[in-house]
């Protein structure tokens, strides 16, 4: 049985200092997703009826490539971030929950690194 | 410290929730349903990076009616998270935080994402 509550465990062992950087770092993604999502609905809304030649053109321009990029890297970042958020709320159990976490993370990082790929194969015309 | 079998204050049974509760529920399930779109927009590009023949496969697939229909919904709920995150960033700012003005932001960031879903289509559909 434990009697000691988890704060006085915690006192005087200082601080990790890293404290907001989860906060921080969503908030960050957030806004730079804010322009990027607008470019991105009106790039693919543009370009999704025109076909395969068109859809190539469109994400060859390097400029477009860059920020397509950029869109699947911090989409994934943000989303993982905001599914960590909701399985340290909703996940009571703590091994399964660090678990979930930890799997969340890495689905992320493979898609954003296929989608990355997708889009430097298409660039560089592979 | 055993902190489990506490006594609860009655809470999501028993109150109706308020607006703002409500955008603010709706802010997390639509960050979780954009994640699931995250897989549709990899496989887009999967499929052009695969080649004409691959990219007419996910046109097909994508341009299913059933589908088109949910990524009209998908472009609403993306619209709705980009706006109430733009809300809750002002509130990270600290601004914003009485009850009538976050009302009122909260019907804001609704209509505004509302018309911007309509704005996307009919740039996508008069293409």
């Amino acid at each position: 049985m434990q009697f000691r509550t988890p704060i006085k465990q915690a006192r005087g062992l200082g601080s990790a200092h890293h404290g907001a950087t989860h906060w921080w770092f969503q908030r960050l993604t957030a806004i730079a997703l804010v322009p990027l999502m607008l470019w991105f609905i009106v790039g693919v809304a543009t370009v999704s009826s025109g076909g395969y030649l068109a859809a190539v053109a469109w994400l060859s321009a390097p400029f477009n490539a860059a920020l397509m990029a950029l869109v699947v890297g911090l989409v994934f970042w943000h989303g993982a971030m905001g599914i960590q958020v909701v399985l340290e709320d909703y996940v009571g159990c703590e091994a399964l929950r660090q678990a979930l976490i930890v799997l969340v993370k890495f689905v992320a990082v493979v898609l954003g690194a296929v989608g990355i790929i997708s889009v430097l194969r298409v660039a560089v015309g592979g | 410290m055993q902190s489990d079998n506490r006594p609860l204050s009655p809470h999501l049974q028993i109150y109706r929730l308020p607006f703002t509760a409500l955008t603010s529920i709706s802010h997390r399930i639509s960050g979780v349903l954009l994640c699931v779109g995250a897989l549709v927009l990899v496989y887009w590009l999967t499929a052009l990076a695969g080649g004409p023949r691959s990219y007419a496969t996910a046109n097909a697939v994508l341009g299913n009616g059933f589908v088109q229909l949910l990524m009209f919904v998908w472009t609403f709920v993306l619209f709705y998270h980009l706006c109430n995150g733009i809300r809750h960033l002002f509130w990270d700012a600290g601004y914003g935080f009485e009850l009538e003005t976050a009302r009122k932001s909260g019907m804001a960031a609704i209509v505004a994402a509302g018309v911007l879903t309509l704005v996307a289509w009919i740039i996508a559909l008069s293409v």
